[in-house]
């Protein structure tokens, strides 16, 4: 399988990116690591007649951490958070993610914002970045806007970012000492893409309570409700929960997500 | 009519890799992932080609010193970067121990996952020197081979680790 033919052309900085996105009737495609671009490409599932590359621009990957929040460059890559990177900030919570992300060849160049912006519903950061309440930092021709990870995704494979605008910054708030948090998820071989995901993030200091149900045909579940998690130690209430949050669900995935929420209940150490 | 088979004109550029240290000035189209340009334009071919979506990791190689998939972006992407392939591995002592563990332990048949594989286990010896048998399978759930039940190629990983554990029971640094 080899691509249809594009051409390519790096961007030596966000506002090149931008220029080059708009002056076009042509369709251009923006490439981050291309993990996920990249097989589309060679599957000629995508087809865009130009690339802007992303890699050449200064500055666009790496963290920044201030008092209370944690700055991530969209061209961050996974393996980068493996190893560490946001750890503190997150009480582990990003390296744990990312470790369960495809392969460590992947992620070596796969970035937190390519997958983000590919919106697939069953890749990680959707979900666990609407768990932990990040704000997407997006730039454009008029400037920059932010908008809540829990709403990025609008459907499989369309996330809210216009034809002229890039992914810049994720901006997670710290989690406190306090935090508690859990990622689970159901792949049928490790690494592959997961058929059910189950996010929750607990922090009662920043009045957080939130689980995100994922790997859907569509965007995450979020529910952001206070007092959510404490009693889904009991498997009634959670079959309550599944029931109301996802209606319709097949039986397979209502079975998966069942067993997901039960490790999630347990990790953050719901009572009954 | 003309008898022959008439392509539409193609738009080439010229590119140049850094490949196991030498310079590679190339031609290509831009679409040209990175395993086709080291194969078709830089005649290495040790390289291999599986699936060319990302999934079976035989087209493994190092960039700048970590793992990558060579089948999944442009080569057009690599300019300025280092690239190694397992060509540049038959003098480097870590690769050695390798090649003779895959050999004691049947770690391959048809060996065309083998390029990939030792990319992988070389990542999992230097980047994790403590993984136990566990951490050496999910590590290497990204390189698939379809003749040796993966039993052989886990227990050749493990010796390795094994002996330099040995060798160095302190946490020295590879």
């Amino acid at each position: 399988m080899k691509a249809a033919a594009y051409r390519i052309a790096r961007a030596g900085s966000l506002d090149e990116a931008v220029r080059q996105l708009q002056d076009a009737d042509d369709y251009p495609k923006v490439v981050a690591g291309g993990q996920s671009l990249g097989a589309m490409l060679n599957l000629r599932l995508a087809q865009p007649d130009r690339l802007v590359d992303l890699d050449g621009i200064a500055g666009l990957a790496g963290a920044q951490e201030t008092a209370d929040e944690l700055v991530l460059g969209a061209m961050t890559t996974h393996a980068a958070i493996e190893d560490g990177l946001g750890a503190a900030a997150t009480a582990g919570f990003l390296p744990h993610v990312a470790r369960g992300i495809a392969y460590r060849a992947v992620r070596n160049r796969g970035t937190m914002g390519g997958s983000l912006c590919h919106a697939d519903p069953a890749a990680d950061w959707v979900s666990a970045l609407a768990a932990a309440g990040a704000q997407l930092v997006l730039q454009g021709p008029q400037g920059r806007r932010t908008v809540a990870a829990e709403s990025f995704m609008r459907s499989a494979f369309e996330a809210d970012v216009q034809p002229d605008e890039v992914l810049a910054q994720v901006r997670i708030a710290r989690f406190s000492a306090s935090a508690r948090w859990s990622y689970r998820k159901f792949c049928r071989k490790t690494g592959e893409f997961a058929l059910a995901i189950a996010a929750a993030v607990r922090d009662p200091a920043r009045g957080v309570e939130r689980l995100v149900l994922g790997g859907l045909d569509g965007p995450p579940r979020v529910l952001d409700e206070p007092g959510l998690l404490a009693p889904l130690a009991g498997a009634s209430a959670r079959a309550a929960l599944l029931a109301r949050a996802l209606p319709g669900l097949d039986e397979l995935r209502a079975a998966l997500q069942a067993d997901l929420l039960g490790q999630v209940a347990a990790d953050i150490g719901a009572r009954p | 009519m003309s008898t022959f088979l008439e392509f539409p004109a193609v738009h080439t550029q010229p590119v140049t890799l850094t490949v196991n240290g030498r310079q590679h000035r190339i031609e290509i189209e831009p679409r040209t992932h990175l395993a086709d340009a080291l194969r078709e334009h830089c005649g290495l071919t040790a390289t291999h080609i599986g699936c060319e979506h990302g999934v079976c990791g035989a087209c493994t190689v190092e960039v700048d010193g970590a793992p990558q998939r060579s089948c999944l972006q442009s080569a057009v992407r690599f300019e300025g970067k280092s690239v190694t392939t397992l060509e540049a591995l038959d003098d480097d002592p870590l690769a050695a121990e390798l090649r003779a563990a895959f050999t004691r332990e049947h770690a391959l048949q048809c060996g065309y996952c083998t390029p990939g594989m030792l990319m992988t286990a070389r990542d999992i010896v230097r980047r994790l020197p403590d993984a136990d048998e566990a951490r050496v399978r999910e590590e290497l759930a990204g390189n698939l081979c379809r003749c040796t039940g993966y039993a052989g190629i886990v227990r050749a990983i493990e010796s390795v680790l094994q002996a330099r554990r040995a060798a160095a029971p302190a946490t020295a640094p590879l």
